[in-house]
C-alpha cells in the first residue's frame, strides 16, 4: 500500500504547489469564474484524481497549470510552483519550455488530438526535438521506445501511419506515448479513456498507473467518473463549480466522504452492490457560474443544507491533511 | 491513380464535346458571319458563293459534324477574320495572358496567405482591422477602375512604369516571354498588380476564415501542449490544414484568371487571349471562338487535376479516397 498522502509529500518533496487559483473568463454575458480559489498539493510520484460534474472547472484547472489559457480567459490571481520554479513568473518561452518538457498533457477525444495531416513520427519527433538537442534518428529512436512502453506493437509501422488509419484506443495510446517522451515529472490526464470503450479504458488506465509507478511520473487524472480514479489514485480532490470541495485519500473519500457532494457522486455511480436498484442522481443541474449563490454552491441541491450554508463554507482542515468546505459534513462510515 | 488521371480525362472530354455544341448553336442563333465575310457591296450570287465555301450553307447539326472531323485531327478551322488557323492564334497569345496570371496569382498567394494568416491570429488588433477594410475594397472595386488609378498614379504621376504592351520579350522554345527582361517586367508589374490585388484580396480572407477554424481545433492545444515552438505551431501545425481551402480557392482563380483576363487585358493593351475571345465574339468569328472554349475547358479540366493531385500531397484522406476508388 501506498504511504497516506502527508506521509509522502514529506518523504518525497512536493512536486507542484498551487495556492489560491483563479481563472476567470470575461465573457459578453459577464465574468465566468471557472476555477474560482483551487488549492492543489502534489508529491512527487502522486497520483491525483480530479473529480466532478462536467462543467465544473476540471479541464480549465489543467490548462491553467499549463499556462493555456486563452482569451478571453484569464489567470486571475494564485500561485503555482512546480520543483520549486515559481510558474507566475514565467514568460512565453519558460511556459514552452514547461509544457511537454516537466509537465505534459493527454487530452480527452484521441481523434482531435492529433494532427491529422501529420504523420505520427512527425508529431513525436517535434514533441522531443521542442525540448532537446537531438537529432531526428534520436529522436525517432526514443519515440519508438515509448511507442513500445505503452504497449503499441509494430511501431515502426505506426510512426509511417497518419492518424485517420488508427483506432481510437491506439492514438490514445500514442498521445500518451507522446506524454511520455521528455520524461516529464507530471502528468495531466484530462479524461484520456473517456471517448474509448470500457475494456480499452481499462486497459488504458491500468498502464499508465504501472508506467507512472515505474518511472515515478506524477499524474492528475481529471474525470467525472469516481469510479475510474477510485483504484487508481492514492489522492481524490472532488471539484464543484471552480472549487475543491472535498480532498483526501481515495479510500477516505469513497469509505467515508464528508461532502453531501461528494455522497451524491459515490450513489451515482454504478457498482456491484447496486445493480440491479436504482442509481441515484444528484438532484437539480450544475448552476451557471456566471451566478453562483451566495453561500455554498451546491446548496440548493443539497439535501442536508442548514441555515449556515448562506454564507460561504470555510475550508475545514481535518488532521491528517484531509480537507472539505461544508457547514454540516457528514460522519461515519458509510452505512 | 493512373485510373483516376483517365476517369478525369475521359471527364473531360464529355465536356469538350459539350461545350463545343452548345457554343455552336449559341452562335448559330446570334447571327450570320457571312457579313463579316464578304465586302457589302458584293451581290447575292457571291454571298452564295462564299457562305458555300466556307461551309455556311449546310444545315447546322452538318457543320458541326463537319467541325468535329477536323478537330479530332487538330484542325479547328481557320478565323473568318485573318484566315489563319483558329487554335495557332490562339496559342500564340497564350504565354502572354499566363505569364501575367501567373504573376498576379503568385503576388496574391505571397500577400494574401500571410496577411489573411495574421488576421486570423490576432482577430482583435488594429493591423486585422485595417487588412480587412482594404480587402473587402480589394475585392469589390471594379478591376478595370483599379487598373485605371494604377495607371493615373505610376504611369501618369510618377511616370514609373509603362501603362501599355509587353515590353521586350525572349523566346523561349518558341514561346515568348516578358518574365525574362527587366523591360517586360516594368510592363508586367501594373497589370499583374491589378488582377493580383482583387485575388489576394479574397485569398486573405479565405485563409483568415480557414485559421479561425483550425486554431481552435484540439490539435493545435496539443501541439503547444507539447512545447512545439510558436512558430512551428503556425508553420506547419496550422498551415497544412488551412492549405487545402487556401488550394482550392487559388486553382478556380487561376483558372478564372486565365480563361476571362479580359478586362485587365483590355486596360492595359496586354496583348493576350482575353483580348482575342472578345473581339472574336463581337465579330462572330466562330472557329476562333470554338477553338478559344475548346481549349479552355480542356485548361480548366487540367487545373483542377492538378488542384486533386495537390489535395492528396496536402491531405492524407484525400489520398485514401482516390486509393478506395
Ligand atoms: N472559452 C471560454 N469562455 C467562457 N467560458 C468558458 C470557456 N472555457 C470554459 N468555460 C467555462 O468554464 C467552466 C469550466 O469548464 P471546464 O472545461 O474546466 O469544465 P470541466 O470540468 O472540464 O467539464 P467537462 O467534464 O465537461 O470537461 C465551464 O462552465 C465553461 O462554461
Ligand atoms: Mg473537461
Amino acid at each position: 500500500m501506498i504511504p497516506t498522502d502527508n506521509a509522502r509529500a514529506q518523504d518525497a518533496g512536493s512536486l507542484l504547489s498551487i495556492k489560491g487559483l483563479k481563472t476567470y473568463f470575461a465573457t459578453r454575458a459577464g465574468v465566468v469564474k471557472a476555477v474560482d480559489g483551487v488549492d492543489i498539493e502534489l508529491a512527487k510520484g502522486e497520483i491525483l484524481g480530479l473529480v466532478g460534474e462536467s462543467g465544473s472547472g476540471k479541464s480549465i484547472t489543467g490548462f491553467s497549470i499549463l499556462g493555456l489559457i486563452d482569451p478571453p480567459g484569464r489567470i486571475v490571481s494564485g500561485s503555482m510552483s512546480y520543483n520549486g520554479k515559481d510558474l507566475t513568473a514565467l514568460d512565453e518561452e519558460g511556459w514552452r519550455q514547461l509544457r511537454g518538457g516537466d509537465i505534459a498533457m493527454i487530452f480527452q477525444d484521441p481523434s482531435m488530438t492529433l494532427n491529422p495531416v501529420l504523420r505520427i513520427d512527425a508529431q513525436m519527433i517535434e514533441a522531443m526535438q521542442a525540448h532537446a538537442n537531438v537529432g531526428p534518428a534520436q529522436a525517432y529512436a526514443r519515440a519508438r521506445e515509448v511507442l513500445v512502453m505503452v504497449g503499441i506493437p509494430s511501431p515502426d509501422e505506426r510512426l509511417r501511419s497518419y492518424p485517420h488509419e488508427l483506432s481510437g484506443g491506439m492514438r490514445q495510446r500514442i498521445a500518451i506515448a507522446i506524454a511520455l517522451m521528455n520524461k516529464p515529472g507530471l502528468i495531466i490526464a484530462d479524461e484520456p479513456t473517456t471517448a474509448l470503450d470500457v475494456s480499452i479504458q481499462g486497459q488504458i488506465i491500468h498502464e499508465i498507473k504501472k508506467l507512472c509507478r515505474q518511472v515515478g511520473t506524477a499524474l492528475i487524472w481529471v474525470t467525472h467518473d469516481l469510479a475510474v480514479v477510485a483504484g487508481l489514485a492514492d489522492r481524490i480532490a472532488v471539484m464543484y463549480a471552480g472549487r475543491i470541495v472535498e480532498l483526501g485519500t481515495a479510500e477516505e473519500i469513497i469509505e467515508n466522504p464528508r461532502h453531501p457532494y461528494t455522497k451524491g457522486l459515490i450513489e451515482s455511480v454504478p457498482s456491484r452492490s447496486t445493480r440491479g436498484s436504482r442509481l441515484h442522481q444528484i438532484p437539480g443541474m450544475t448552476p451557471s457560474l456566471l451566478n453562483l449563490p451566495q453561500g455554498c454552491a451546491f446548496r440548493e441541491r443539497c439535501a442536508y443544507a442548514v441555515s449556515a450554508c448562506g454564507d460561504e463554507p470555510l475550508n475545514t482542515v481535518e488532521a491528517g491533511g484531509r480537507t472539505y468546505r461544508c457547514w454540516n459534513p457528514l460522519g461515519g462510515p458509510r452505512p | 491513380m493512373l485510373v483516376f488521371i483517365i476517369n478525369r480525362l475521359i471527364q473531360a472530354a464529355g465536356a469538350v464535346v459539350v461545350m463545343s455544341m452548345l457554343v455552336f448553336i449559341g452562335l448559330y442563333l446570334i447571327g450570320d458571319p457571312t457579313a463579316m465575310l464578304v465586302s457589302p457591296e458584293a451581290n447575292d450570287l457571291e454571298r452564295a458563293a462564299v457562305r458555300q465555301a466556307f461551309g455556311l450553307d449546310q444545315p447546322i447539326w452538318m457543320q458541326y459534324l463537319t467541325f468535329v472531323g477536323n478537330a479530332v485531327r487538330g484542325d479547328f478551322g481557320r478565323s473568318f477574320l485573318t484566315g489563319q488557323p483558329a487554335m495557332q492564334l490562339i496559342l500564340e497569345r497564350m504565354p502572354a495572358t499566363i505569364e501575367m496570371v501567373v504573376v498576379a496569382i503568385g503576388f496574391a498567394v505571397l500577400v494574401g496567405v500571410p496577411l489573411g494568416m495574421l488576421a486570423g491570429l490576432r482577430p482583435k488588433a488594429a493591423s486585422t482591422k485595417a487588412v480587412m477594410t482594404v480587402s473587402i475594397l480589394g475585392f469589390s472595386l471594379p478591376t478595370f477602375w483599379i487598373g485605371l488609378m494604377l495607371i493615373m498614379f505610376f504611369s501618369v504621376y510618377l511616370g514609373l512604369l509603362p501603362a501599355s504592351g509587353r515590353g521586350s520579350t525572349v523566346n523561349v522554345a518558341g514561346v515568348s516571354l516578358s518574365v525574362l527582361t527587366p523591360d517586360g517586367w516594368r510592363h508586367l508589374i501594373l497589370p499583374a498588380l491589378t488582377l493580383g490585388l482583387a485575388k489576394a484580396a479574397l485569398i486573405i480572407r479565405v485563409t483568415r476564415a480557414a485559421t479561425r477554424e483550425v486554431l481552435p481545433m484540439d490539435y493545435i492545444k496539443f501541439a503547444r501542449a507539447k512545447g512545439v515552438r510558436p512558430r512551428r505551431v503556425v508553420g506547419v501545425h496550422l498551415l497544412r490544414n488551412i492549405l487545402i481551402p487556401i488550394v482550392t480557392v487559388t486553382g478556380l482563380e487561376f483558372g478564372q484568371a486565365v480563361a476571362f483576363a479580359v478586362v485587365t487585358e483590355t486596360v492595359f493593351a496586354w496583348p493576350g487571349m482575353g483580348k482575342l475571345l472578345i473581339d472574336s465574339i463581337i465579330i462572330l468569328d466562330r472557329p476562333v471562338v470554338v477553338a478559344y472554349l475548346v481549349l479552355m475547358v480542356f485548361f480548366l479540366i487540367m487545373l483542377n487535376l492538378v488542384v486533386d493531385i495537390l489535395y492528396m500531397a496536402i491531405d492524407p484522406t484525400a489520398r485514401e479516397k482516390v486509393r478506395d476508388q
